[in-house]
This record gives structure tokens, C-alpha cells and sequence, in this order.
């Protein structure tokens, strides 16, 4: 049976796929960034928590996807809301360290003389150091949001929908173009999610 | 009247015990530039920290126009005080407008105000805004960058300016040419101005009154002609640095 065929046959499900998928990429990245931006600027102001925090993201970093979800189901249970814990802890490393290390790299010279115009220390965040860190803050939601796409097919292992549902079911009836169906607009989104991002990141970081 | 800036026994110990400024007291007037002359290390940069409370103080008094420093919340005291710092500072991501109105800005001036001081500043200090407005840092040679940042420092018509080396990383003809037109500025300005510099030449240009320091004390205090004639060694070591003697011929 060929992809097209299939997908003419069952677009419904398709696009109903498709959606749950970019939902729990939009909702987890979403919430990392509220989160993981004034964790990464409250970085830059307490150098003491700046070991612990990074290191703590780092651990959760490395702890493959499915043990993750494996240690979220007994407090979220199955379906989405595990799938989507799961993603945000994934996406909040590259966004808590990227807006740290875009702030952290701003001119110490423009940061001590805007401090010596006398600009309070919200003025300065607002107007100089998230502007200039904007393209490196951007660069770490990219990298977050791609990851994410891909780390989301795996939700339909437990029941949170999304494309993976095609691919574990052509996995488990050993079909081919069932796994094609789920695998190419993944990877599709991904590629989507990576140039959509990569174009705001080139109109907003000012160089 | 009182001074646009009083100094009184300044102080800053670092948390190690290390003096870095001891016991600096000066005052300056209206229309009054001191120069701070002195090596690399020997406390400029430190002092002019120390009155717009960029360092809290660990001695001493600064009094701005009359009022104490300490007193003032420090983003307000600053915003009171033109400042140019060594390495100029402007926000790369604003244009030359935006960079100058930026104190305006924070005090809320209306937008039509800004463009006017601005347009004004640019005129003062030998730019011509029709060009200049909308470019960027990027967009401007050293000398051009040097004159915004004083520009900015002006914007809000502050009664104290703190410059320091302003001129320093600028090729010298075109240093002599904005120590010529700062020269003339200075006049009009009626400010109390602080004037930071390791060349002597620039300080006796320049400064009203020279402040020589030397590891963190102000070692001589007085007029250029003073300065010139002091037998402070290490008034005497600068001079004889500005002034090779004659040359030598085979
Ligand atoms: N935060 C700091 N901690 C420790 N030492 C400092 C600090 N800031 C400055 N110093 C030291 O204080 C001394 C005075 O420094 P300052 O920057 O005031 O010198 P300066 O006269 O402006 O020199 P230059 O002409 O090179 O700019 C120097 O020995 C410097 O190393
Ligand atoms: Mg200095």
C-alpha cells in the first residue's frame, strides 16, 4: 500500500495526529520558556545558584525518554500530561543555559556604562541585555523545540497521541509505510520548526 | 553657591584590605574642568566610580550640587551625573539617536523633546544629526563614537560630568581636534566636569586644576601653571615625560 494512498484514505487521523503532536511540542516548549528565561537571567544575578541550577538540567538532560516517562507515570499517570512534563524537563536546559550565557556574554563595558547612566537593573534586562542576548536566547529555543518534536513521537508510547501513534503501530504490525506515515511528517515538522525559528532568530538578534 | 562636586577625604578599602583610593578630597565649581592625572592603576578610574556610587565609598563624602550622595537612591544620583566611560559603552543595538536620548527616555520626556535634544547635542559636539540619527555604533569611527558617548552624557543637562580618557583610544591629530573643541565646550557648558587622563599635555590643556594621583592619594592639587612648577617628584616625573627637552643634535 502506497504512503499517499494511505494518507488520501486516513487524512482525518492524520491531521487530528498532526495536531496533537505540534500541542505538545507548543505547550511543553511553551512553558520551558516561561520558566527556563527568568531562570537563566536569575542566573546572572546569583552566581551561587548558577552550579546547581545548570547542573540539575544537565542530569534530566541525560536521562534517556523513556525512563523519564517510566518515573513521571506514577505521579501524571498515562496520556499527555506526563508526555508533556517530560518534554518541558527535556527543553529546559538549552533555554536556562542559553539565556544565560547570551546575557553573560553583553559588553561589560555597554553593561557598566548603562549602570553608570543610572538605568535600574529591570531598565538594563529590558532594554539592553535581552535584546543582545535575544539571538542566543532564540538559538536555545530552536534547539529545544526540535528536540522536543522528535522526543514527542516517542508520547504515544504511553497514550499521549501525536505521529508517533503511526510508527509504534507500523512497528508493532511490522508495516513499512504505517511507520513512513508517522516518521515523514515528523521529520517534516522538525525541519519546519528548525527554518520558521531560524528565520526569527536572524530578524530579531540585531547582528 | 555651591559646587557642582565636593570630595571630602574619600576612601576605598577592598573587603582584603587593599587601599585603593585614600583620603581624596576636591571640589569643583561651575564651568570648573579638574583633570585627574595619573599612571595606569593609580586610582582615576576607581574615584570617579566612587562619586556616582558605581562603588560605595568605605570613607569620606561626595556631595553633588550641594546634596549628599550617599543620601540619594543611586540610580537617581546618576542620572544627575554625565558619564563617559574608558571604553565608551555605547548600546550597540540603538541607533545614535536612541543612544544619546537614552536618560531622557528613562525621565519620560516627550518623544518631540527628545529629537530636539538630541538634534541639539549632535550640533554641540560637531556632528551633523541629518547623518548621524539613524546609524549604529558599528556604523562610526572611533572619534564619531567618542563624541556620542559625550553627547549622551549631556542629554539630561546633567550639572556634573565624569569623562574618563575620553580621547584616550583615538589617533592623536584627531585627539588634538576634539581636545580643541572640548576646549571650547567646556565654557558653554557651565558644568562641573571631572576629566580623567594619563597625558599631561591633555590635563594642562584642559583642566582648570590639575589632581595628580599617585597609589590612590592625590599626590599635588592645584593649577596648571602650579603643576609646572611643582617640585612634587611625581609631578616632576610627568612633566619631564610630557617635555623631552631639546633634542639632542650629532
Ligand atoms: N574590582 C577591583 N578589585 C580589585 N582591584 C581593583 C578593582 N578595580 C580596580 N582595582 C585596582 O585598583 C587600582 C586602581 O585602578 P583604577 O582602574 O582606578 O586605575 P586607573 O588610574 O583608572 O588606571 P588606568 O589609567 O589604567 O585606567 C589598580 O591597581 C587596579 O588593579
Ligand atoms: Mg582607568
Amino acid at each position: 500500500m502506497g504512503l499517499l494512498s494511505f494518507y488520501s484514505r486516513n487524512s482525518a487521523e492524520l491531521l487530528g495526529l498532526i495536531w496533537q503532536h505540534v500541542y505538545l511540542v507548543a505547550v511543553s516548549t511553551g512553558a520551558a520558556i516561561l520558566v527556563g528565561v527568568p531562570l537563566g537571567v536569575a542566573l546572572t544575578r546569583r552566581a551561587a545558584w548558577r552550579a546547581p541550577v545548570l547542573g540539575l538540567a544537565n542530569v534530566f538532560q541525560t536521562i534517556p525518554s523513556l525512563a523519564l516517562f517510566g518515573f513521571l507515570i506514577p505521579v501524571f499517570g498515562i496520556g499527555a500530561w506526563t508526555a508533556i512534563t517530560a518534554l518541558i524537563v527535556y527543553a529546559l536546559l538549552p533555554i536556562i543555559r542559553n539565556t544565560y550565557t547570551g546575557i553573560a556574554g553583553v559588553d561589560p563595558a555597554v553593561r557598566e556604562a548603562g549602570r553608570g547612566m543610572g538605568m535600574t537593573d529591570g531598565e538594563l534586562l529590558r532594554l539592553v541585555e535581552l535584546p543582545l542576548a535575544a539571538g542566543v536566547i532564540l538559538a536555545g529555543i530552536r534547539v529545544a523545540t526540535v528536540v522536543s518534536v522528535g522526543v514527542a513521537t516517542i508520547g504515544a508510547a504511553i497514550g499521549a497521541g501525536g505521529l508517533g501513534v503511526y510508527i509504534f503501530r507500523g512497528v508493532a504490525t511490522v508495516d513499512d509505510t504505517l511507520i513512513m506515515a508517522g516518521a515523514l511528517p515528523a521529520a517534516l515538522l522538525a525541519l519546519g520548526a528548525d527554518a520558521v525559528l531560524g528565520f526569527v532568530e536572524r530578524r530579531l538578534a540585531w547582528r | 553657591m555651591t559646587a557642582a562636586l565636593e570630595v571630602r577625604g574619600l576612601g576605598y578599602v577592598l573587603p582584603a584590605g587593599r587601599n585603593l583610593v585614600e583620603n581624596v578630597s576636591f571640589t569643583v565649581g561651575a564651568g570648573e574642568t579638574l583633570v585627574l592625572l595619573g599612571r595606569s592603576g593609580s586610582g582615576k578610574t576607581t574615584t570617579l566610580k566612587l562619586i556616582n556610587r558605581l562603588l560605595e565609598p568605605t570613607a569620606g563624602e561626595v556631595l553633588v550640587a550641594g546634596e549628599r550622595a550617599a543620601g540619594l537612591e543611586p540610580t537617581r544620583l546618576r542620572r544627575r551625573i554625565g558619564y563617559v566611560i574608558q571604553e565608551v559603552g555605547l548600546f550597540p543595538h540603538f541607533t545614535v539617536a536612541r543612544n544619546i536620548g537614552l536618560v531622557p527616555r528613562l525621565e519620560r520626556w516627550p518623544a518631540e523633546r527628545i529629537a530636539a535634544r538630541v538634534h541639539e547635542l549632535l550640533t554641540l559636539v560637531g556632528l551633523d544629526p541629518a547623518a548621524f540619527v539613524a546609524r549604529y555604533p558599528e556604523q562610526l569611527s572611533g572619534g564619531q563614537r567618542q563624541r556620542v558617548g559625550v553627547a549622551r552624557a549631556l542629554a539630561a543637562d546633567p550639572p556634573l560630568l565624569l569623562l574618563d580618557e575620553p580621547f584616550g583610544a583615538l589617533d592623536p591629530i584627531t585627539r588634538v581636534e576634539l581636545q580643541r573643541e572640548f576646549r571650547g565646550l567646556e565654557g558653554r557648558l557651565g558644568k562641573g566636569i571631572v576629566f580623567v587622563t594619563h597625558d599631561v599635555r591633555e590635563g594642562l590643556m584642559l583642566g582648570t586644576r590639575i589632581g595628580l594621583m599617585q597609589g590612590g592619594r592625590l599626590a599635588f592639587l592645584g593649577t596648571p601653571d602650579e603643576f609646572r612648577a611643582s617640585t612634587q617628584p611625581e609631578a616632576v616625573a610627568f612633566m619631564s615625560a610630557a617635555d623631552p627637552g631639546p633634542a639632542v643634535r650629532g
